[in-house]
């Protein structure tokens, strides 16, 4: 009689034979992302924060990343949206291989303006989506969407990015109310915004230290939320500039953290 | 954890980066070992280094009196100024040995994401030296990386209405690397900046 020892028996039925090109146990897996920041990481590495289609927030090293000879290249600096392979770490992921699918980052770079805008965005992206690897489709989208239109030089980069704060938020669950008010819910542009209270509210229920903006930035406000361009094209200077303050004190307001790169976005 | 002043050792060369607490061990206890001598001219070093090295009055780059040695000496071309970022891309630049100018260092890159804006840089003390009218080029050396390509362009805005010559290092294939491994980017850059070849 022959004796089957535990071990043998267990791994009989647990692992059939591996086929070919099967990796058994190396947990690798394939995803496309935005690069949102890079950390240094040693002699040659980076730590690369990315925001993926599938898996969502991933944080991901790099190795040898800041070689000159190094495989990736350019392909992992911020704005680039990616194709990737990653195993997955004890802590944090590796990254195995790296191709482009677009590199945002060569528009926007070329303009101030457009690069601290951008990067206000993918701070916000990450701040937003705070859980790590919890699929944030809806916010990947909008970012690939925000840093095209602001790497095409339509529109002021500024409404773009404000375009983008407010639907980012949106996603998230924080819109704000524009047209109506965020107390008692009656329709129609009020004549005061209370970041605290959830937007703009009515002369009613307006509660102290409230902004009173021109009717014609929060006019500007719903054009970004729904995405009419031509309407916030048109926007007068002031109306901007009023806006980007109320987006601003909004987005603060719901974020744990503070964006640091608002404050440095150029607003000529 | 061991006696007083051998943790003590550990502990403080562990602050330093890139040392662990296993790699801090090891650097006491070799230290430990080593003659007195030794030891001795290891702490003169880093007393002196405190007490002698500052930042150069001219370019910020790190110099043993107010000006460093490159703003000193006369042979240097006073017309050029080379932006970079740190002082190491200084002795970089100068093992090439193919500039003759001077250099001016900015202590880093804007990266609004770390909180680092044009303030924080050593921008007006660049601009302060552009203005007496001795320099005709300047060549934006920052890193060839998101952060470093901004702090370019903003520094290209920037001096613009004076006139100058601006130029941006080149951007492309590493020397002994193979084509196939070269990232879009890069390999676009290369395209962009590719030069005629004529005898």
């Amino acid at each position: 009689m022959t004796v089957t020892r535990g071990w043998e028996r267990g791994r009989a039925v647990a692992h059939p034979p591996p086929g070919i090109g099967d990796n058994g146990g190396v947990s690798l897996y394939r995803d496309e992302g935005v690069v949102l920041r890079t950390r240094k990481l040693g002699e040659a590495d980076r730590i690369v924060t990315l925001l993926t289609r599938r898996t969502g927030l991933v944080r991901a090293v790099g190795k040898g990343v800041r070689r000159t000879k190094s495989r990736f290249g350019a392909r992992l600096e911020p704005f680039t949206h990616v194709d990737l392979q990653l195993y997955t770490g004890r802590t944090l992921d590796v990254i195995t291989q790296a191709d482009t699918l677009h590199a945002y980052g060569t528009p926007i770079v070329a303009d101030y303006a457009r690069y601290t805008a951008g990067t206000a965005m993918l701070e916000t992206a990450e701040k937003i989506v705070i859980v790590e690897k919890d699929p944030a489709l809806r916010q990947f989208l909008l970012l690939i969407g925000g840093l095209r239109t602001l790497g095409g030089n339509e529109h002021d980069p500024r409404l773009v990015l404000d375009a983008y704060l407010l639907r980012s938020l949106a996603v998230a669950g924080y819109a704000p109310a524009l047209d109506e008010c965020a107390r008692c819910g009656s329709h129609g542009i009020q004549r005061s915004f209370a970041v605290h209270a959830g937007g703009a509210v009515c002369s009613v229920c307006r509660p102290a230290g409230s902004a009173s903006p021109a009717p014609d930035t929060l006019r500007l406000m719903v054009a970004l939320l729904r995405g009419d361009w031509a309407g916030a094209d048109a926007s007068e200077e002031r109306h901007r500039t009023e806006c980007s303050g109320l987006v601003a004190a909004y987005l603060q307001w719901h974020l744990e953290n503070g964006i640091r790169s608002l404050r440095l976005v150029e607003r000529s | 954890m061991y006696e007083g002043a051998v943790q003590n050792l550990i502990d403080e060369l562990g602050r330093l980066p890139g040392v662990g607490p296993k790699s801090a061990q090891r650097i006491a206890f070799h230290l430990l070992s080593a003659e007195t001598a030794d030891v001795k001219r290891l702490v003169n070093a880093l007393v002196e280094v405190k007490e002698r090295v500052r930042f150069c009055a001219i370019c910020g780059n790190v110099a043993e009196e107010t000006e460093c040695r490159i703003c000193r000496d006369p042979r240097r071309d006073a017309a050029v100024i080379c932006v970079v970022e740190e002082s190491k891309d200084v002795v970089a630049i100068e093992r090439t040995r193919e500039f003759r100018g001077r250099y001016h260092v900015l202590g880093g890159a804007i990266s609004p994401i770390e909180g680092v804006g044009p303030d924080d840089l050593r921008i007006k003390e660049l601009m302060t030296r552009l203005s007496d009218g001795q320099i005709t080029e300047l060549i934006l050396a920052t890193d060839p990386n998101l952060e470093g390509e901004a702090t370019a362009t903003y520094l290209a805005r920037l001096v613009k209405p004076m006139g100058l010559k601006v130029t941006r290092l080149a951007s492309g294939l590493p020397v002994g690397g193979d084509l196939e491994y070269a990232d879009e980017v890069t390999l676009g850059r290369a395209f962009e900046g590719r030069r005629s070849l004529e005898f």
